[in-house]
């Protein structure tokens, strides 16, 4: 092709090449069947969360703050601060209406089917939390859900499901391998490939094909953007470090977002290192879930990214005492972050997530789920290099977590765990 | 190879209605420089063709050379072969099952092709599988992998190793279920310079622009996908079958139906609609699923299988309308 319409044409298409992806990373790796519904989706991404078209964000906002209890607070966390001598501020995604941020997510994608004429929502859960949130929006904007999850997830996560099932959505459980969040992203896609003409997809994280990691960020990003304005408010100026887990990397690119252009605070994403983080290839499997800090480059559920897989390209079974960490992949924006050096990829072990979710809950009094505990699993470990002035974002509570705790506790003898003796009588 | 286009290619004598009363693209685009390889022969010369499929490894590698050499006798002009993939969100139960059983069997890339060397059938074969095998075969673990916590970068994965792989094989063709067109340069243009076909699906929702971008990357033919949803074998003939055949009559690109279909009389119809094949996979792979281990005990039921099937396409060319002289 030589002629002027030509090259327009092919600047044109570098350039929708270029909003597909993050670098090399992300793209629209999926059956043809989606490909004209990602290009809707596109369209109705670009039309009302990029140009708030018929006030779409607004009422975001006005759902997110009368029904999801935005903005949440960030809170001094007064003896962290002293422990580690340095300013410690909490971004509480905990108080968020289900209890994580998982529904600033949920929210925005059932508003946006709703916008774009959907009759039915399809999702998939790992730990449950995205389900819960997607089946609570489901419920609160009257349309119809259906949740993929796990048959393992299904069993050790009892009252996510029951949660679900009070807010009216079906839960279908899957059998298909190990039964976690993985088989629960390939059954879901499977449905959607059938039933995509009527029905929108609510994936949970900044994973898949685009628009889809755009969009998750864009909802998320409301968590970085009130950090941002509430620190410069209460501490006088942005701070040294943000800290946040990662798993698909939802929490992290929402915290992160808005904090990318400045260059003086260090973003730290935290990544479930489990019990080691050697990749078993004979069996298949990974002890842990650090995709960022141990991954390779290839196509998972859409996108090309980081992820944990064999050399000969099957994907690896992840592990983590977090549920929803346990993913062998990540969003496609946090990899090209962390190739371009913006973000550096991190991990503790299940230990010392234990011993930060007690540490917090013993000294500030907040309770943090298992993926957030390990952020500050972190702040325990590496505070030094953090500067004076560090925000960690406590994605979620950790309620549902309790047994797993002091099961997974109990087991290693960690002294931060609490006596509950009284039970055993 | 001669580089002549689809524009400058001469009609053949053997082509049915549908073919000769094919047109260019109305919009003139370029055309892929792709003269007929050995897929749109087989096609062509056989026509209307019974491409079937199989998962390599299922339920090992040594009953997948029996079956496909069954199939080949059954009357099979085209088999595709399934190099399992962990994560296979295109299939639907039968196959996904399949492909665990080739995946437990240990199944590699690197073994796949070693059965491919050896197999010396008249139907030329195709690779059907996810994009990511495709990346990650070839260069060896060290150069990939990144050191924890290092930012640096790495090398990128290429799809060149595994279509030059294909090549010195003699493999014909490759499907890629999870690669839209939109994400198909690098692959397409490794199969240019190597020679090999690169079959698209086209799905029912596949429509205007995006079919036009589809069509002017094809080649080989064109996979029809008979319905929304995953691969499996189902009782009847979808409608969607008939609008796709409609909407993709005006291109000069063999197209064969899949998904769903598993009997003779699927086939006979889908011909009749005017598609120059049928693709059947599951139906086939139930058969294997039933015999289970043993000295390739399905063999004998896949080449009558196989023979049904055809027998009913070729039903099917009788049944359709009378070609159109041009």
């Amino acid at each position: 092709m030589s002629n002027t319409e030509s090259d327009h044409a092919d600047a044109s298409a570098d350039q929708a090449n270029r909003k597909r992806t993050f670098g090399d990373y992300g793209g629209q790796y999926v059956p043809e069947a989606l490909m004209p519904a990602l290009q809707e989706l596109e369209d109705a991404y670009e039309r009302y969360v990029l140009e708030n078209e018929d006030g779409f964000m607004d009422e975001f906002s006005e759902r997110m703050r009368d029904f999801g209890g935005r903005p949440t607070p960030l809170q001094h966390a007064d003896r962290l601060s002293e422990r580690y001598d340095r300013d410690i501020y909490l971004k509480r995604e905990d108080l968020v209406h289900g209890g994580a941020h998982k529904l600033n997510n949920a929210l925005g994608q059932v508003l946006l089917a709703k916008y774009m004429g959907k009759e039915r929502i399809i999702a998939e859960t790992g730990a449950g939390q995205h389900g819960t949130a997607t089946a609570m929006a489901a419920a609160h904007l009257d349309m119809p859900c259906e949740i993929y999850m796990g048959r393992t997830d299904v069993n050790r996560q009892r009252p996510n499901v029951y949660r679900m099932r009070m807010n009216g959505a079906a839960v279908n459980p899957v059998e298909a391998g190990s039964g976690t969040l993985k088989e629960a992203i390939n059954e879901t896609l499977r449905d959607w490939a059938t039933t995509v003409e009527n029905t929108h997809y609510v994936i949970g994280s900044v994973v898949g094909p685009h628009p889809f990691p755009r969009l998750v960020r864009d909802f998320q990003s409301v968590i970085g953007a009130e950090a941002r304005e509430q620190i410069q408010e209460q501490a006088g100026r942005l701070p040294d470090s943000v800290v946040a887990c990662a798993g698909g990397g939802s929490n992290t690119m929402g915290a992160f977002h808005e904090f990318v252009p400045d260059e003086s605070v260090d973003l730290y994403a935290v990544e479930a290192g489990g019990s080691s983080l050697k990749i078993d290839e004979e069996e298949g499997v990974a002890p842990n879930s650090a995709t960022l800090s141990t991954g390779t480059d290839g196509v998972l559920h859409g996108a090309l990214t980081k992820l944990l897989q064999t050399d000969d390209g099957q994907i690896v079974e992840s592990h983590s005492v977090s549920a929803g960490l346990d993913y062998a992949g990540v969003g496609p924006e946090l990899s090209r972050l962390v190739e371009t050096g913006r973000v550096t990829p991190t991990s503790v072990d299940d230990e010392a997530a234990l011993n930060g979710f007690h540490r917090l809950s013993n000294l500030e009094g907040i309770i943090p789920a298992l993926e957030s505990s390990h952020a500050l699993g972190y702040l325990e470990e590496n505070h030094e290099e953090l500067g004076d002035l560090v925000v960690v974002n406590v994605s979620g509570r950790g309620d549902k977590d309790l047994e797993t705790v002091l099961e997974e506790t109990e087991k290693r003898d960690l002294e931060a765990a609490p006596d509950v003796e009284v039970f055993d009588a | 190879m001669s580089r002549e286009t689809r524009a400058e290619r001469a009609p053949r004598s053997e082509r049915t209605g549908n073919e000769v009363a094919r047109k260019l693209r109305a919009d003139g685009g370029e055309q892929l420089a792709t003269a007929d390889g050995d897929i749109e022969t087989a096609i062509r010369e056989n026509h209307p063709a019974l491409i079937t499929y199989i998962t390599a490894g299922d339920p090992s590698l040594e009953d997948t050379k029996a079956y496909v050499e069954a199939l080949d006798r059954g009357g099979a002009d085209l088999i595709e072969l399934g190099l399992p993939f962990s994560e296979p969100t295109a299939e639907g139960p039968t196959i996904q099952a399949a492909i665990n059983r080739a995946l437990d069997a240990g199944t590699t890339p690197a073994q796949f092709f070693d059965l491919v060397d050896e197999l010396e059938t008249e139907a030329p074969l195709l690779v059907m599988t996810y994009y990511n095998m495709i990346l990650q075969y070839g260069p060896s673990e060290a150069s990939r992998a990144s050191k924890a916590g290092a930012a640096k970068p790495q090398n990128k994965p290429d799809v060149r190793p595994f279509v030059e792989r294909a090549a010195d094989a003699g493999l014909s063709g490759i499907i890629v279920p999870d690669l839209p067109a939109e994400e198909a340069d690098p692959l397409r243009d490794a199969c240019d310079d190597h020679d090999i076909d690169l079959v698209f699906i086209v799905a029912p929702t596949t429509e205007g622009e995006r079919l036009d971008r589809i069509m002017s990357r094809v080649s080989g033919f064109a996979y029809v996908q008979a319905r929304l949803g995953t691969t499996g074998a189902r009782a009847d003939v979808s409608n969607a079958t008939h609008d796709s055949l409609a909407r993709l009559a005006g291109y000069d690109v063999p197209k064969a139906v899949g998904f769903g279909v598993s009997e003779g009389d699927h086939a006979a119809e889908i011909v009749a609609a005017g598609a120059d094949g049928v693709i059947v996979g599951s139906a086939l792979v139930d058969i294997i699923a039933d015999h289970g281990a043993g000295d390739a005990p399905a063999a004998a039921e896949l080449e009558a299988k196989a023979r049904e099937l055809k027998q009913g396409a070729r039903r099917g060319r009788e049944e359709a309308p009378e070609p159109e002289q041009p």
